[in-house]
């Protein structure tokens, strides 16, 4: 059965394989006239976009996967309203800290990202699992698909979990990754990111996303980091140098505190008493 | 409600924003028995799976999927253990990594209905091109008495409903395998759910 109301799959004229990739600055330019038509909807009294545009066809690989139809808005049902029960047996304190996971030192510039696990009202996310996962500091994966060549590094892996604590707390130590090239279009690099998978109290907080380090030149030329137009909401990405978190002669601190909104249950409430 | 007028205004906590999972997770999102919730001798195992198109109709060989619900009772799972499974334990929660071709394949129960649902599974989409991942639910086709009043499956258009619906497909090796194929774009393209926050 087709539905002969149902609007035609968009499908963007440079979907699929082109014969020949964009420029930087064709990207750039179609960063900047969605910008701009962002600003435009906001000043007309639009609310400024939270959350990426599922369709943004600089970022080429979401052409042809974005859905076409309007997302169907329900209420959570029980089953979103918990989220799995994730805790030490899952995890071991050792996998927070990518440094320690080969025979010696990884290469590179050492860090710890630290921050919070926050609600939509200000309250610690507790005892909820954080994945990342990254790049050496040659920007180089270790997965078999990623043909960039920058060396391996033999003692650096890249992954790492953690369970938030009391407080919704949680810290990695790791390297630094660097920035990455992608055939999204000619000379595309990726702005150095690491990967973050968190969970909340509510299925429906789930979030995949990456956080990103202060004053990298790539930030306008990303049409991932772009894919958000609201220039507040892309900052949130942006973990913060903080020199109090540094340790003397051994690492750099970043802080990134990360706000999962879900919904506001009073069943969440109660859930919470029994802590 | 106190009147907050002429009070500060509390501090803002705004959601911080997704980003892909990008296409180099394997390493480290997909882990042993991930797609197990149960064993595949667990005499109630039920197969849930199917294939991840894109808008072109071809397979996405780069998504990832989880799934999280209830058990055959009804009950959620407080379980910890969903990353070092006991082979006993039913936590509710699975995560399978599609394979070249697109598919992929959980090893569960079929849930129990919960409050007044339907039964169903939530399944969560992530692939390299989807900025935002996605949620959908899985229900089963032998329910379809229960869908007429399902208050998720009445809030979407009538000739949309059947995207949500798992297709029974055999039973290999004894236990019922139900198909539910994801299409991101299409003509059958899979209702995907926002929830009012």
């Amino acid at each position: 059965m087709t539905d002969e109301t149902a609007p035609a799959p968009a499908v963007h004229p440079l979907a699929g394989q082109a014969p020949t990739q964009a420029s930087q600055a064709e990207i750039s330019d179609e960063i900047r006239a969605i910008e701009a038509e962002a600003r435009a909807r906001v000043a007309d009294g639009g609310k400024p976009e939270l959350h990426p545009r599922r369709n943004y066809p600089p970022y080429r690989s979401s052409i042809l996967r974005h859905p076409t139809h309007a997302l169907v808005r329900v209420d959570p049902e029980e089953v979103e309203r918990v989220s799995p029960a994730f805790g030490h047996t899952d995890v071991n304190p050792l996998e927070s800290d990518l440094t320690i996971q080969h025979n010696a030192e990884p290469l590179g510039e050492r860090i710890t990202v630290s921050g919070r696990v926050l609600d939509g009202e200000g309250r610690p996310v507790r005892h909820q699992l954080v994945e990342i996962w990254q790049a050496n500091a040659g920007g180089r994966y270790v997965h078999k698909r990623d043909q960039h060549p920058a060396p391996l590094d033999p003692n650096f892996t890249g992954v790492g979990r953690v369970i938030t604590g009391d407080n919704g707390e949680y810290s990695f130590t790791t390297i630094k990754p660097g920035p990455y090239p992608w055939r999204n279009h000619l000379n595309a690099w990726r702005p150095a990111h690491v990967h973050f998978s968190l969970f909340g109290t509510a299925f429906t907080q789930r979030l995949v996303t990456q956080m990103y380090f202060p004053g990298d030149p790539l930030f306008a030329l990303d049409p991932i980091y772009q894919s958000i137009t609201d220039p507040a909401a892309r900052a949130r990405l942006v973990g913060s140098y903080e020199h109090e978190l540094s340790v003397p002669e051994w690492s750099l601190g970043y802080r990134w505190d990360i706000v999962l909104t879900g919904p506001k249950s009073t069943w969440m409430e109660s859930e919470e008493a029994h802590d | 409600m106190t009147d907050t007028s002429t009070e500060q205004p509390a501090p803002e906590y705004v959601q911080t924003p997704a980003q892909t999972v990008g296409p180099f997770y394997g390493f480290a999102l997909p882990y042993e028995r991930g797609p197990e919730l149960v064993p595949g001798h667990h005499p109630h195992a039920i197969r849930l799976h199917g294939t991840v198109t894109d808008g072109a109709g071809e397979p996405v060989p780069d998504a990832i999927l989880e799934i999280w619900q209830a058990d055959e009772n009804g009950v959620l799972s407080r379980e910890q253990g969903a990353l070092d499974r006991d082979g006993f334990t039913f936590t509710g929660f699975g995560r399978a990594a599609v394979n070249l071709a697109g598919h992929y394949t959980f090893t569960t129960v079929k849930p129990g209905p919960v409050g007044d649902a339907a039964p169903y599974i939530v399944v969560t989409v992530f692939a390299r091109g989807l900025i935002h991942h996605l949620f959908t639910r899985a229900y089963f086709p032998e329910d379809a008495a229960a869908h007429a009043g399902d208050t998720v499956l009445g809030a979407v258009p009538a000739e949309r409903r059947h995207t949500l619906v798992a297709v029974a497909d055999g039973t290999p090796g004894g236990a019922a395998s139900y198909r539910f194929d994801v299409h991101l774009q299409g003509d059958a393209e899979t209702v995907f759910l926002d929830f009012d926050a």
